[in-house]
């Protein structure tokens, strides 16, 4: 880890620090502030819009610990999210408390994660992306055949979470329960990526053969990170869940584990950053669309109904001009500019 | 009993078509080592070509079908050219992102022509049934497996006695050892996909001809996987088999599910259910390479 002009380790505890320098934590705790006073600017529509980006950082920031660290690729993600969204139902339909509803529904998708990644040990690459492919398939006709426990294509009605009384019934309320989950799922990760399991994922990751000869037991590691992964999108499942206030089948499609992929490519593999970043990018994506729309429509009406029927070829595109132009993400463009300004105004 | 007989063949029609899409799957993968998540759209593609020439140009079927195929070569030349190539040497999740990426565009690009609706074919050839054995058998059906069997021996001969199918054999075994021995790699992995597109391409004229089309024909592309898997990602032979297989089975189960369970809708996953059955005893399938490593 290279550290900034002027900044010394006189330990390993701080060189192992998260935020390493004074002014690093000033601009965190900055932009912590910025966001929790965000409610009280933001209209409805950006307040559900920052909602779903919370949503998708806890599901991206899940995935990558699976695909991006330990390098398992997981076509199944939506389906694990769908998982936890249906068993975090559930449980609230029969009167269980909504945090413990969360922590139920995080280890019921853990469970399924694990059983669908025990193949993962004979599997590898493009092999294990089929397995899962499989597991998204299969997850979704139970979601659609599955009677009373999903209410088949019926899907499920959920009431707002409420915690001690306290009802999260708006979105600004919502906000809040949702920047902490959030935020305590990043942390969570980027702890998880310090102690001895993440440097185990990055060498599976890296080689698996190396890693087994210096110890590192393969299967118990790699059903570790689909536990850890699945159990951290049972918690964006049961969330979504819950702020949308109804679930189907369709909702848990091929195309959301897609999208979930599309965010941490976009992002940046491996990096809690770069899940941020991706979240909050493809949410974002089909909102400018709109906005484009809107705007275009007024001059050719005919442009903006291509627009809207455009929406799902320019998510592909864009992913597609990512993956050749940006392999990296957009967490390696952000340290290059941080390294731009940092050396501004010599190149070296 | 003459219930899951004509599952068996409705099964095999179906399957037919799985072979063929499966075909050009593996020739992708055989020689590029791309798993190409975009083969079902490009039966929608073809599909599409040859709709929009027989119907909204009028032009004769034989004639739109042979258009069709050289427009199928023009696009996997651009596909292979513009999208692949500069992939070439990044990690599988890169490779398979960016064909999922392409089919997404394939689809929006087809309903921004032409819609959502289901599309039919004028009809080429008589819908009276012939009886074979008992079984009455529509001609388009026979007329589906007679093409795709042709095909896949075309294809087979291709590749055992022509000097470009054994170049392409060469550079899937080992693609140094080939480029050293002056085989052009580049014009090898824009062939292969050229290839795939014809054959996709003729899948989805056949599935024209026997349902019409809709925008959501590209969810065949992900019945592949199982007939793939089976048969073994790198085997012609296993593409055949294993589409024909996977058409049969998933057929018979989804009938014995509707019969015995009452369950609806249940081939959906069928073939998924036995995928990951062989997944876990026979990972290479039936006639894949299996990957040996020593250390």
């Amino acid at each position: 880890m290279q550290g900034k002009c002027g900044l010394f380790f006189t330990s390993y505890r701080g060189e192992a620090q998260i935020f390493q320098s004074g002014f690093q934590k000033l601009m965190v705790g900055l932009f912590i502030l910025v966001l929790l006073a965000a409610p009280a600017v933001l209209n409805v529509h950006l307040t559900s819009i920052m909602n779903l980006i919370f949503i998708a950082v806890i599901g991206a920031v899940s995935l990558n610990l699976l695909t991006g660290v330990c390098g398992q690729i997981s076509l199944g993600h939506g389906a694990f999210i769908g998982v936890g969204a249906y068993a975090a139902g559930q449980c609230t339909l029969h009167g269980v408390p909504f945090p413990l509803a969360i922590l139920v529904a995080g280890l019921i998708t853990a469970m399924v994660g694990m059983v669908f990644g025990v193949p993962s040990l004979r599997l590898k690459g493009i092999y294990l992306a089929i397995a899962t492919l499989a597991a998204q398939l299969v997850l979704e006709y139970v979601f659609l055949h599955g009677g009373v426990l999903t209410g088949g294509s019926n899907g499920l009605l959920l009431d707002p979470p409420t915690i001690l009384g306290f009802s999260f019934d708006t979105d600004a309320r919502m906000y809040y329960l949702l920047f902490f989950f959030a935020a305590a799922s990043l942390l969570m990760v980027s702890n998880i990526m310090r102690t001895k399991y993440g440097r185990a994922f990055v060498s599976i990751r890296d080689f698996y053969l190396s890693a087994e000869i210096v110890g590192v037991n393969l299967f118990r590691y790699k059903l570790a990170a689909f536990g850890l992964s699945s159990f951290l999108a049972g918690v964006a499942g049961g969330l979504w869940g819950h702020y949308t206030g109804y679930i189907s089948a369709e909702q848990f499609n091929i195309g959301l584990s897609i999208s979930y992929l599309a965010m941490i490519i976009i992002g940046g593999l491996g990096t809690v950053l770069g899940s941020v970043f991706g979240a909050v990018f493809i949410v974002l994506l089909p909102e400018v669309l709109n906005v484009l729309a809107n705007s275009v429509g007024g001059y050719f009406p005919d442009i903006a109904q291509s627009i809207v029927a455009l929406r799902e070829g320019v998510f592909g595109l864009v992913l597609i001009l990512f993956l050749i132009f940006e392999p990296e993400g957009l967490a390696h463009r952000w340290r290059l500019i941080k390294a731009y300004w940092k050396l501004y105004p010599f190149a070296h | 009993m003459e219930y899951y007989l004509q599952l068996i063949v409705n099964g095999l029609v179906v399957g037919g078509i799985y072979s063929l899409v499966a075909l050009g799957f593996v020739i992708i993968y055989k020689a590029t080592k791309v798993v190409n998540f975009a083969q079902g759209e490009l039966v929608m593609v073809g599909a599409y070509i040859c709709f929009a020439l027989t119907v909204q140009y009028n032009i004769p079927f034989v004639w739109a079908f042979f258009i069709t195929l050289g427009f199928s070569i023009l696009l996997g030349l651009a596909i292979e050219r513009m999208v692949l190539r500069p992939l070439i040497g990044e990690e599988h999740i890169s490779v398979i992102m960016v064909t999922v990426g392409m089919s997404s565009v394939l689809k929006s690009l087809v309903q921004l022509f032409w819609g959502t609706q289901i599309r039919v074919y004028p009809s080429v050839l008589p819908t009276e049934p012939i009886v074979i054995a008992g079984l009455p058998i529509a001609p388009v059906y026979i007329a589906a497996f007679a093409l795709s069997v042709i095909l896949f021996a075309v294809f087979s001969a291709f590749f055992k006695y022509s000097r470009t199918g054994i170049a392409m054999r060469a550079t899937a075994f080992d693609q140094q050892a080939a480029q050293s021995m002056g085989i052009g790699i580049k014009n090898i992995f824009a062939m292969s996909w050229c290839i795939a597109c014809i054959v996709s391409a003729v899948g989805g004229i056949i599935l024209g001809n026997i349902n019409g089309i809709n925008s959501h024909i590209g969810h065949l592309g992900l019945k592949v996987f199982p007939a793939v898997i089976l048969g073994g990602l790198d085997s012609l032979l296993g593409a055949a088999l294993g589409g024909l297989i996977i058409g049969v089975l998933e057929n018979v189960c989804d009938g014995a599910a509707r019969q015995f369970l009452g369950l609806g809708g249940f081939r959906e996953v069928a073939a998924f259910i036995i995928l990951v059955i062989i997944l876990m005893i026979k990972p290479y399938g039936l006639f894949g390479t299996k990957e040996i490593e020593r250390v």
